[in-house]
């Protein structure tokens, strides 16, 4: 049986489009020691550490091994995980595994990048197979063209249904100190931006950003001594599909979304998310999978996203709000991506998310999203699990 | 230590270097490459299992997770099943020189197969592509046993 676990701190930078004032090791030590500071704990006190990038990003290998002195993992167990886009995802999903075993009591778990060091697209072609599709393929943002392209086709919506989602996670991003973009757009801002790759915007998109994000996870007995506010481990699911993007033929839906949604909601005995669930904090690289995804994940129908955004019951003060932290399109140091989505649910159900505060969390839910098209997902609540 | 932006270094690494990779593209992949480079063909591959046909074809279906071997030919046409025209200019890993925009990338499925190819497709009239738009591969003269011996695919008026 699984120990009981729980988030008790989280540590960020203040995401910026370059750090040039930071290496790497010290980008992720700004991060480590304010998840220290916010668990009143020193690295004494920690057991073992996992971090996580994407190496082509930096270009450097062995991040476990030249991160050490930042990380505090010096003569502790450390180990590096890699996902793609979803690895700070993974990073979260892993530390909870690893203290549910029982083999870890207090476990720091790092997720970082400086994209500012490579051209980020550049990078990402690089996950692609070398001979079929490397030559051809452009990034994430062609892939995510595609998708938007296929949805628009299907279902019907526009590129103003996708401007309202950019300017919901814009605003809501302006609530957050930690945020790399900060700004108040209006729909007309979002489609006058320019066109990256038809229909995408630029403001339709999400940035690439130097950051780094740190997490503890602490077992039952433990974690209650840390914080009077544990963010506990719920439920987690993950799906990955299939190895070439060519694989992918259902453009306009998510699978991996649907089937990990289905997992994780029948792990929580629910079948209305939309009405149960409090937050969430979505790995939504860009504006259009606002609605899209949401849909995969049950919150309504196919093809009625757009309607859900419209009606702001994904805003700040709706039925279920969405990416209080103003989400991806605001901040995306790509390593540390999905776990500063877990770390944001942490401070909501702590109720330390301070103006991004959603009230009387207890029930709240962060993605990871990456690579060939695969999802991460990870429910956690206020009330310590039966 | 008070300190000027330009007191901050980047250090640039140098692109003139040959990558030094050498993939084994295997037996399916290779005749798919070979069709292409000396007949102009396309072939897939039949999963015994689903009896979905994969192009470019593979040893393994991985949602049945069991070995493929009936190859099938398809195409020469096929349907844009979804597309984007990339406007922005990006450093291509491959050459480490920025891509000339814009230009039109979408997913092709051959008449016969399941999935789809990713590739370039030409155009003269922008406004003329559309998903279910019919295409055709145009051929490099010099081909090279690359995916890139398909220069691209064309619309059919």
């Amino acid at each position: 049986m699984a120990r009981r676990t729980a988030i008790v701190a989280t540590g960020q930078t203040y995401h910026k489009s370059i750090r040039r004032d930071v290496n790497g090791q010290e980008l992720i030590n700004e991060a480590v020691v304010r998840s220290l500071e916010d668990a009143q704990l020193t690295m004494d006190d920690i057991d073992g550490v996992i971090i996580g990038n994407m190496d082509h990003f930096e270009g450097i290998n062995y991040v476990d091994c030249w991160s050490i002195d930042g990380s505090g993992g010096y003569m502790k167990p450390t180990m590096k995980l890699t996902t793609g886009g979803t690895t700070g995802a993974t990073l979260a999903i892993a530390g909870y595994h690893m203290v549910a075993s029982g083999m870890f009591d207090k476990l720091l778990v790092i997720g970082w990048e400086k994209n500012s060091e490579s051209d980020t697209t550049g990078g990402i072609i690089t996950c692609t197979d070398p001979i079929v599709e490397r030559p051809i393929v452009a990034g994430a943002i062609s892939g995510l063209a595609c998708e938007a392209q296929a949805y628009m086709h299907k279902y019907g919506a526009t590129p103003r249904d996708a401007a309202r989602v950019s300017v919901r996670d814009h605003k809501h991003g302006c609530n957050n100190p930690h945020a790399h973009l900060r700004l108040d757009l209006t729909i007309e801002d979002v489609l006058h931006s320019p066109v990256l790759a038809d229909p995408l915007r630029l403001h339709d998109m999400c940035p690439r950003t130097d950051g780094a994000c740190a997490v503890i996870f602490a077992c039952e007995g433990i974690a209650e001594k840390i914080t009077s506010a544990p963010a506990w481990v719920l439920a987690t699911a993950n799906r990955h599909m299939f190895s070439d993007y060519s694989d992918v033929v259902q453009m306009a839906s998510l699978l991996s979304m649907v089937e990990a949604s289905k997992e994780l909601w029948g792990k929580l005995g629910i079948k209305e998310p939309l009405k149960k669930v409090d937050v969430i904090e979505m790995y939504q690289p860009y504006s259009w999978a606002g609605m899209m995804w949401i849909e995969d994940m049950g919150l309504c129908k196919k093809g009625e996203g757009p309607r859900l955004i419209w009606d702001g019951v994904t805003d700040m003060g709706g039925e279920l709000p969405i990416n209080p932290s103003g989400g991806v399109i605001c901040t995306n140091p790509i390593g540390a991506t999905g776990l500063i989505r877990a770390a944001e649910i942490a401070l909501q159900i702590q109720g330390k998310a301070d103006k991004r505060q959603v009230p009387d969390v207890q029930l709240g839910v962060s993605t990871g999203f990456g690579g060939n098209w695969w999802t991460d997902m990870i429910a956690f609540g206020k009330k310590k699990p039966a | 230590m008070p300190e000027k932006k330009t007191d901050l270094l980047t250090i640039h690494s140098a692109l003139d270097a040959e990558q030094p990779f050498r993939w084994s593209a295997g037996r399916y992949r290779s005749r798919f490459m070979q069709e292409i480079r000396d007949h102009k063909r396309f072939y897939g591959i039949k999963c015994p299992k689903c009896g979905k046909v994969y192009v470019p074809p593979k040893r393994v279906c991985g949602p049945c997770f069991v070995e493929m071997d009936e190859p099938v030919e398809v195409g020469p046409e096929g349907e844009i099943m979804t597309f984007t025209i990339l406007r922005f200019s990006f450093v291509d890993p491959e050459t480490g020189v920025a891509k000339p925009v814009p230009y039109a990338y979408g997913a092709v499925k051959f008449d016969g197969a399941d999935t789809q190819l990713s590739h370039f497709i030409e155009y003269e009239d922008e406004s003329k592509l559309r998903i279910g738009g019919r295409v055709r591969a145009v051929f490099q003269e010099d081909r090279k046993g690359s995916i890139k011996d398909i220069r691209a695919f064309k619309l059919i008026e």
